[in-house]
């Protein structure tokens, strides 16, 4: 089942002139209208002239998370004001958030895209699928949801938390697909025996598209034999709309549209690009997007392209399932989180000495937990354990500010951890995925 | 004259780590710092530990300069007598006092015991156990 053949299944050659001549015609635009990347083209001596074929995107200036930041809020935007129509937030590397905006063709293009992944792994009007991302300024709730109706499945937006209650829906409303991040899923099945729902017997969910932070084939395999739950692959960021692309039924790697977006691999240090199959680190072109294109944003993940046709029939190129990443960021029950943003928020607080701090990632169970070291500063320490407990609230709650995550935090005497002479190693992430 | 009252802890900040007191202890050890009482309050993921020891001024410029967190707070001490309902009859003063205790320990030897405490006013408190007929103990009782 396609639900677009023609593009999903276009002939190789055929796709690659598609490619090239939307190509073209993005960066004609963007050199004619967007000051930000025709400024970034005329820095690296590139004219839209030099674009001749499809392998000289590798011509183009790479873009970056930065970029982003430094372009806050709408800097970037390509689109009028009054064309778009949402807003997503995601964290950035610093404080400063990073916006990404939709025109409504934007966000039918995202839609289309989620359309194609969930009716490739056989989600369709026949089914109820539960949405447990989060809803909000994060991408994953809404694009979901958007992507569900469109196949004309029901949907029930649950969103995250209250996980008693989303198990009795499940129950309820014969939910038989849901979307969430594998942990939470998991965290899901551990909570159902709890309340002695067997998902295999008590509920009709059967299909789980999964993503927003990094899981591995065992997890599937736990997923799929002990929970009695088929497990799906769902990949994408906020900078390139949110998620898009999942894998299909045979389960061998992401299906990445290719009339909707270039992929490249390069290598993350010399920015080389590598061939098909060498390992290295994603960069993507969204070839169709109004608001705020994207010409080879470097996404940081670590992956390869497989480029072999998929026994579904799909020409689209697929990624492998992602590795790492070759920045420090770390995906904490699905939100994105770097080590400069906590940095970025105990330098600003009197009470320690917020060069120092070490940042600790555990799972308990199936949900992430981070625990933040800092060192006090002398003046900020009371012999009232009270006044201390109130402190350590104090940071935590301003971490949560700018993270949007719970955080426990740790104070710790002046000098009492570790200092780096080289390249600083602040995360310790004893997660297994 | 309350300032006689104030009796001079040495609040002492425990890092949470195998051996976090230790390392304390042994920078008393260094330092010569002799205690007369002492008590470790823990919470999650740090403790307190609080004493009475001799000469605290020099030692809190020591052990500060040993990289330990401490500071000097300071306490009320009153006498308590070393039999059975010793502390009842202390805790009936604070408490018919309306007294605020924050924390508080003991010492005792042979002889003598006395209770140290922790309040937010300590003028008011002194006045209040005086008021009581309490004994309010100075440094040099100690
Ligand atoms: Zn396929």
């Amino acid at each position: 089942m396609y639900w677009n053949q023609s593009m999903e299944c276009m002939p190789e050659g055929e796709l690659k002139k598609l490619q090239y001549k939307s190509l073209k015609e993005l960066v004609n635009n963007l050199y004619s209208f967007n000051a930000f990347y025709s400024q970034k083209m005329k820095a690296e001596g590139v004219r839209p002239d030099d674009i001749s074929s499809l392998n000289d995107i590798t011509k183009l200036p790479f873009m970056n998370k930065s970029d982003l930041r430094d372009n806050y809020p709408n800097k970037m935007f390509t689109a009028r004001k009054r064309d778009v129509v949402r807003y997503h937030v995601s964290s950035g590397t610093t404080g400063k958030p990073t916006l990404v905006g939709y025109t409504q063709n934007d966000i039918e293009f995202w839609t289309e895209s989620l359309a194609r992944a969930l009716t490739s792994v056989g989600i369709g009007k026949d089914d109820v699928m539960q949405v447990s991302y989060g809803y909000g300024l994060f991408t994953g709730g809404l694009g979901l949801h958007y992507g569900a109706e469109k196949v004309g499945a029901t949907v029930l937006p649950a969103g995250t938390g209250s996980t008693e209650r989303q198990l009795e829906l499940m129950v309820d409303l014969d939910v038989t697909a849901i979307a969430c991040t594998p942990s939470y899923l998991v965290h899901m099945g551990d909570v159902a025996k709890k309340m002695g729902i067997d998902l295999r017997k008590d509920t009709k969910l059967r299909k789980a598209v999964l993503g927003a932070e990094p899981w591995s084939e065992s997890m599937r395999r736990y997923i799929e034999d002990d929970m009695g739950i088929q497990a799906y692959d769902i990949y994408g960021t906020s900078e390139i709309s949110g998620p898009m692309f999942t894998d299909c039924a045979e389960k061998k790697g992401v299906h990445i549209w290719g009339d909707m977006m270039i992929v490249e691999i390069i290598d993350p240090e010399s920015g080389e690009s590598l061939e098909p199959g060498q390992d290295g680190e994603l960069v993507m072109t969204v070839l169709k997007k109004e608001a705020m294109p994207m010409i080879r944003y470097r996404i940081k993940d670590l992956t390869a392209i497989i480029e072999e046709e998929c026994a579904c029939g799909r020409t689209s190129p697929r990624i492998k399932r992602i590795t790492g990443r070759s920045d420090d960021m770390l995906i904490i029950r699905g939100i994105n989180v770097f080590p400069s943003q906590v940095e970025h928020t105990l330098v600003q607080m009197p009470e320690v000495d917020g060069k120092h701090y070490m940042i600790i990632v555990d799972r308990v169970g199936a949900l992430d937990f981070m625990t933040v070291q800092v060192e006090m500063r002398p003046e900020a320490f009371s012999d009232k354990v009270d006044d201390m407990i109130r402190l350590k609230k104090h940071i935590s709650s301003e971490l949560k500010k700018y993270l949007n995550i719970a955080v426990e935090v740790e104070l710790v005497a002046p000098e009492a951890l570790p200092r780096f002479m080289g390249k600083a190693k602040r995360v310790t992430d004893r997660r297994k995925f | 004259m309350v300032e006689e009252h104030m009796i001079k802890q040495l609040s002492i900040f425990i890092n949470n780590e195998p051996g976090g007191l230790a390392k304390v202890a042994a920078a008393l050890k260094d330092c010569n710092v002799n205690l007369k009482a002492f008590n470790i309050a823990e919470s999650s993921g740090f403790g307190v530990f609080r004493a009475i020891v001799d000469d605290p001024d020099r030692a809190c410029g020591e052990l500060s300069k040993k990289g330990i967190v401490v500071k000097e707070t300071d306490v009320i001490a009153i006498p308590m007598t070393n039999r059975p309902g010793g502390l009842l009859d202390v805790a009936k003063v604070i408490g018919d006092a309306h007294i605020n205790v924050e924390y508080g320990y003991a010492y005792a030897d042979n002889n003598k015991a006395s209770f140290f405490f922790r309040v937010d006013d300590i003028a008011a408190a002194v006045g209040k156990l005086k008021e009581a007929g309490m004994k309010v103990l100075t440094e040099k009782d100690i």
